[in-house]
């Protein structure tokens, strides 16, 4: 998952005898070409930006087909692509462990959340949380895990961005990267400003054509240089590398019993995560009915399947046409392995349309988490709990403006911050955290009938707690090599996700506090929750225009 | 409150008396049908997952053992889990198009007819 990290600052840079491979020129032209071209199409798109629902949910106008692309744009982070390419082709089968979790996760969406969601919800996932139990308390702690899971998932972000700059740009001092983070946080703002949920969409949709026709020519060269067979090509990587367990599993994960039990938590938060992630939930209101929020995952499966099977070529093919010396030994580490193969393949051109690729993929990421993020706090905090519902919807539109400006600000400023730590944990925090202290409510209000706000409060509560209480406990933080904090030790919790304890904890916690809980809720709040998320009747429909 | 001018509190649990409507044979068959299939599927893919991940995780030998070529068991079964995800995606959409789509299109409908002030408006309603 997130390997784009710190890596490309720790690695000792060789850049005395490594020149930048490629011109960063180049790279730099075509990504502002994507920026030219994705602004002029946020511009149209506001025209039409007049209530909360169009700001929100655009308009709820997209197609299942164009949500489920923007769908597979806002999951295929950078961290997917340079991480997982770069993960295979150093570590092999271990890297290609990631994308299955990635993937197998999105049928709890299909199954078990989408539809139900979009029927019975609004804007946001406190929307449905809060449906049927007491407003206030539900939809703040509804809010705070939403904040929560945002904040971590755009500094893992922002700060991956430092590190791409090196690797990309050849820009590898520390003031060079700061103003290249300045500009990713604000552009993000102005796509986010001005084109609302509709912007975005679009800024998402076209970085996932983008990045999908990329690795698919990319797949298709490495293929026809072995062959096209499969066995060829695991073969060549196996000898480049000298090492046939790079076919295997065990390579990483493989090492110690306690590095195995963290494999299981990471695949355990990978899975349940997904599905309760606030900035991929809110994309199923964009679609105008249930079944449409179906399409949309159906699509979004295939295309981040597909994409994860072609991750899974060009990792071995940068393992086999690159080999893990040269590629540990480029600036940007393990997750110059895309880079490299790209320029291996087609020259500074290829090289150029990939490391563009890969900002827009930071930019339409950024921009969804920070519209997730604006609307929680100005749809569940500002309007319904601050201001009661007494607020006429223009007035919570200028108040999600506001915030989305102030996040920008914060992310700058924590991007800068963490630049050169090690910010891998950050994403799987924000799975852990998503699936411990959303899923369980989630679940149990659209399936359990006798769930009661006690639950609910103690599951998000004791999920959000025990999860980023165990992180802080955990080498990531302190006691290890690689620590934030270096000199001390206070890592009691021997793993770094802490998904195995945090989820069935919260899970037990909601199930604990509804049993012992003596109010009731009211029940014909859980019929109509129930016969609405079913049947669709009375969902919000699109907007004309 | 949402999308459109601060309105007095639709109050659709007043006009619509939903736990009659939960109590029709056709919303407990559209119920069944839906939980009959997701939760079984939901239990299936979670184990063949985890079966995955924990042969991943602690036998390597066996994921290691040679196929065909350089292709291993660990390969193939991995391709496995992308098979499988895809199966289930395209059996559930044929599951909900026939089974669930024409019973809950069919309730909306009755439901809007009965009661059409307080469904017509897109707002729907909430709280």
């Amino acid at each position: 998952m997130s390997t784009i990290t710190a890596g490309g600052i720790h690695v000792p840079l060789q850049t005395a005898e490594v020149t930048t491979v490629g011109s960063p020129v180049l790279n730099i032209a075509i990504f502002g070409l994507f920026v030219a071209i994705t602004l002029v199409i946020v511009l149209r798109a506001s025209r039409n930006n007049k209530t909360a629902a169009d700001y929100y949910a655009a308009g709820r106008s997209f197609t299942g087909g164009q949500n489920g692309t923007a769908i597979a744009g806002d999951y295929l982070s950078a961290a997917s692509f340079l991480g997982i390419v770069g993960a295979i082709a150093i570590n092999g089968y271990d890297g290609f462990l990631y994308s299955i979790g990635f993937l197998v996760a999105w049928l709890v969406a299909l199954l078990l959340v989408a539809e139900l969601l979009r029927n019975t919800g609004k804007f946001t996932m406190a929307d449905v949380l809060s449906f049927r139990l007491k407003q206030r308390p539900v939809r703040i702690a509804a809010a705070i895990t939403t904040l929560a899971v945002c904040f971590f998932y755009l500094l893992a972000q922002m700060a991956g961005a430092g590190g791409l700059v090196s690797l990309l740009l050849g820009i590898n001092d520390r003031l060079g990267q700061s103003i290249v983070i300045t500009v990713v946080g604000v552009l993000m703002i102005m796509y986010v400003l001005i084109g609302g949920m509709k912007g975005t969409t679009w800024v998402q949709i076209i970085k996932a054509c983008l990045l999908i026709a990329g690795a698919f020519i990319m797949t298709i060269w490495v293929l026809a240089l072995h062959g096209f067979n499969l066995s060829t090509l695991l073969g060549a990587a196996i000898e480049t590398s000298g090492n046939a367990a790079i076919t295997s599993p065990g390579l990483q994960y493989g090492l110690t019993s306690i590095t195995r039990l963290d494999f299981l938590s990471l695949a355990l938060a990978l899975v349940l995560g997904t599905a309760a992630l606030p900035h991929v939930l809110m994309r199923f209101y964009t679609v105008p009915t249930a079944k449409e929020a179906r399409r949309s995952v159906v699509w979004a499966i295939w295309l981040i399947g597909a994409f994860y099977l072609f991750t899974l070529i060009l990792g071995y093919g940068a393992s086999a046409l690159i080999g893990s010396e040269r590629i540990l030994g480029a600036p940007g580490g393990v997750n110059s392995a895309a880079p490299l193969l790209a320029y291996e393949l087609g020259g500074s051109i290829l090289l150029g349309l990939i490391s563009a690729v890969a900002f827009a993929t930071i930019l339409a990421v950024v921009a969804g988490l920070t519209i997730t993020a604006a609307a929680s706090f100005a749809h569940d905090i500002y309007a319904s709990v601050i201001r009661k519902d007494r607020v006429d919807p223009d007035g919570e539109v200028k108040v999600a403006r506001r915030t989305v400006v102030v996040i920008g600000l914060v992310s700058i400023a924590g991007g800068i911050g963490a630049q050169g730590q090690n910010v891998a944990f950050l994403v799987a925090l924000a799975f852990a955290v998503a699936a411990s202290a959303n899923l369980p409510t989630i679940l149990y209000s659209l399936f359990w009938k006798r769930f009661n706000t006690q639950g609910a409060i103690w599951s998000m509560y004791g999920g959000l707690g025990s999860a980023i209480l165990l992180i802080a406990l955990s080498p990531v933080v302190s006691g290890g090599e690689k620590s934030m904090i270096q000199g001390a030790d206070f890592s009691v919790f021997p793993l770094s996700n802490p998904g195995i304890v945090s989820i069935p904890l919260a899970f037990f916690l909601g199930w604990l506090g509804t049993v012992l809980s003596r109010t009731t809720e009211d029940p014909m709040k859980q019929a109509e929750m129930e016969v609405r998320s079913l049947t669709g009747v009375g969902a919000e429909k699109a907007t004309d225009h | 409150m949402g999308s459109h001018p601060v309105e007095p509190d639709a109050g659709s649990g007043a006009a619509v008396d939903f736990t009659e409507v939960q109590q029709t044979e056709q919303f407990k068959e559209l119920r069944k049908r839906h939980r009959s299939f997701v939760f079984p599927m939901a239990v299936f893919f979670l184990l063949w997952y985890f079966a995955y991940v924990l042969l991943a995780d602690y036998a390597h030998e066996f994921m290691a053992t040679p196929v065909f070529g350089n292709i291993n068991v660990g390969i193939i079964l991995g391709l496995l889990q992308f098979v499988s995800t895809f199966a289930i995606t395209m059996w559930y959409v044929s599951y909900a198009n026939r089974r669930l789509d024409p019973i809950a299109a069919n309730l909306r409908h009755e439901l809007e007819e009965a009661a059409p002030e307080v469904f017509v408006d897109p707002s729907g309603g909430k709280k």
